[in-house]
């Protein structure tokens, strides 16, 4: 079957894969929303889904996380099936969420939403190290979480999930709207991470922004993984991915 | 006799104080009314029945075991909390669950349990009513442990409407029992005897126990407040009362949050009643009656705001009372008046957030 070609097809999937879907069914309500998502990432890759508005990334994220909790098929991760617990316990494998809407608190401070998500493994970030990537947030500690700047949003959203020792990010988006320096910014923070050993899904619009950070993409479409392209392999793509993105 | 505004200053202090006193049962109310509505999202209308079992179990804490004041003031916020928590996980938080049999059976056993000990082995309704609630606690925790695999609690909050009518009934079905065994006339309660007798300020004379009622009002509500506020606990209610879907994904257990916040909620309105039983006799209605002005404070306040409520609470007391002294005909509508005011102009309340 295609889908099981494009996983084997993974560099990374050679080892056991850290996080292997298989054949991922989500619904909102009634509607059906993904219809058999298919795709592995390997320790420490970077993977990205890329597709149209609508095809169905944050929807996958949503259902790795377990926020969505209609959902078929199966999500592996560290060899445990998540695909019936709760998010709260698939939190606690060690699975951070950064979501498209940032979703930071209004009612916590920028400290207290740092602070918030519990820690899940030992060896989290150290707060100082958080800082150092992120050093507006230190002087922003006492001000209302959703008087930062979208940037800075969306760096304390990044920042909190690094504290609790999770290995494995789910990025939603982590550029859109942002101005150019701070993508800049956050680009540089995600070789970071990957360079310390974290394992990340990125869900990007911006493929040329992907192609910085990414060792593989993932073309989502209509609710189906139909392309896996490597990161090395993307220049001799770009008119297929043009295609697959209608850009 | 000095006088302002025409008034005996003795009666004007001794109102105001009677006032500070309405407002400080107004204050704990609302208080827990606030906590639960934020986080729950249903407004608890078996609060005033569970002001009144504080009242009670503080009454048979004294009369069934010997236990003073001090120990009802600890024990019965935490045993009727304790019912509040069996109720919150078998039948509230079931309305969003798409399993009905918990609560199904939880209540069928529930009802035999009663049954059995009050008709059967004659028991107090009391007694028989514990005895019910636990029976029926145990029945729906194993269910839930045997099902755990096919129960899903669905996303989102749920429908105000449900959660009303649900915590109505079971108000109903409470002081029923209790009115059935206890009747209506209400049973005495003594001033503990540390705190009988009263300072005389010159001005106004002021009896011990109501002065400890006010501080010891103003301590819980302010600890409260600074728990919701400040501590780390409070960020988490915080965050889930804001966004539970994005909270739990943290790991943090929201569920295991939301039944504690009732418990918690519930155990105020319980001290609430300890504090009353000297004051008003201990009496099934005496929730029932108290309730109404409490929502009506809840809603000048706003909807769930924490320190909007202890405001409200403690001004419209003293509202209240100044309205007994200046217009006494006024004294029972003038909370109602403001509020018809209030939501006519801020229909948020004082201190919400328009949604
Ligand atoms: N809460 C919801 N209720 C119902 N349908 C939804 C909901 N959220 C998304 N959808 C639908 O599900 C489909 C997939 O949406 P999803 O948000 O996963 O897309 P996406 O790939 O993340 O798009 P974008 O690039 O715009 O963020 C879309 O058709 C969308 O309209
Ligand atoms: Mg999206």
């Amino acid at each position: 079957m295609a889908e099981a070609a494009l996983a084997t097809r993974a560099p990374a999937a050679a080892g056991a894969a850290l996080l292997s879907v298989r054949g991922l069914e989500a619904w909102y309500g009634e509607s059906h929303v993904l219809h058999g998502i298919s795709f592995d990432v390997g320790e420490g890759e970077v993977v990205t889904l890329l597709g149209r508005n609508g095809a169905g990334k944050t929807t996958t994220l949503k259902s790795i996380i377990g926020i969505l909790q209609k959902r078929r098929g199966s999500i592996v991760f560290e060899g445990v099936e998540t695909i019936r617990m709760p998010s709260r316990q698939i939190a606690r494998l060690g699975i951070g969420y950064v979501p498209e809407e940032r979703g930071i608190f209004s009612s916590l401070s920028v400290e207290e939403n740092l602070f918030l998500p519990p820690q899940v493994r030992p060896g989290g970030l150290p707060v100082e190290r958080i800082f150092e990537l992120f050093p507006n947030l230190r002087e922003r500690l006492s001000s209302q979480g959703t008087k930062l700047s979208g940037g800075e949003q969306q760096m304390l959203s990044i920042a909190r999930i690094l504290r609790t020792g999770a290995r494995m990010l789910l990025l939603d988006e982590p550029t859109e709207g942002l101005a150019p320096v701070i993508v800049e910014q956050i680009g540089r923070t995600i070789a970071e991470l990957k360079k310390q050993g974290f394992t990340i899904i990125l869900v990007e619009q911006n493929f040329r922004f992907a192609s910085t950070v990414a060792d593989r993409h993932y073309v989502v479409e209509q609710g189906r993984v139909v392309d896996m392209i490597l990161n090395s392999e993307l220049d001799q793509n770009v008119d297929k991915l043009h295609a697959y993105l209608g850009v | 006799m000095t006088t302002i505004l025409g008034v005996p200053t003795a009666a004007l202090f001794g109102q105001l104080l009677l006032g500070l006193i309405n407002g400080s049962f107004y204050a704990i109310l609302s208080l827990g009314l606030a906590v639960i509505f934020g986080l729950l999202n249903i407004i608890n209308f078996t609060h005033g029945a569970q002001y009144m079992m504080g009242a009670f179990v503080a009454w048979m804490l004294l009369n069934w075991a010997g236990l003073g004041y001090w120990w009802a003031l600890l024990i019965a916020p935490i045993a009727v909390g304790i019912t509040g928590v069996i109720l919150e996980r078998n039948l509230i938080s079931q309305l969003a669950s798409n399993d009905k049999i918990r609560s199904l059976l939880f209540v069928i056993s529930a009802i035999l349990t009663f049954l059995l000990c009050y008709v059967g082995i004659g028991w107090s309704e009391g007694t028989s009513l514990a005895a019910a609630l636990l029976v029926g606690a145990v029945f729906g925790a194993v269910w839930a442990h045997v099902a755990r695999e096919r129960i899903s609690t669905a996303e989102g909050h749920v429908d105000h409407l449900y959660g009303l009518l649900l915590t109505f009934g079971l108000a109903l079905i409470i002081q029923g029992l209790f009115r059935n065994a206890y009747g209506s006339s209400g049973l005495p309660y003594q001033i503990p005897r540390e705190l009988t007798g009263g300072q005389n300020f010159g001005f106004m004379f002021m009896p011990n126990y109501r002065g400890w009622v006010v501080v010891a009002s103003l301590v819980v509500c302010l600890a409260t407040w600074f728990v919701i506020e400040k501590t780390r606990l409070g960020a988490y209610l915080r965050a889930a009362t804001e966004n539970p879907t994005l909270t739990q994904a943290f790991g943090i257990n929201v569920p295991r949050l939301v039944t504690i916040t009732y418990g918690f909620g519930v155990g105020l309105a319980a001290l609430a009643g300890v504090l009353a039983a000297p004051i008003y006799s201990v009496n099934p209605n005496m929730g029932a009656d108290l309730i109404i002005v409490v929502f009506a404070v809840v809603v000048i306040g706003g909807m769930g705001s924490i320190l909007g409520s202890i405001v409200t609470g403690f001004g419209l007391g003293l509202i209240e009372g100044l309205t007994k002294v200046f217009y006494p005909e006024a004294s029972s509508t003038v909370i109602f008046i403001i509020m018809a005011i209030v939501l006519l102009i801020k229909p948020a309340g004082l201190f919400g957030r328009a949604a």
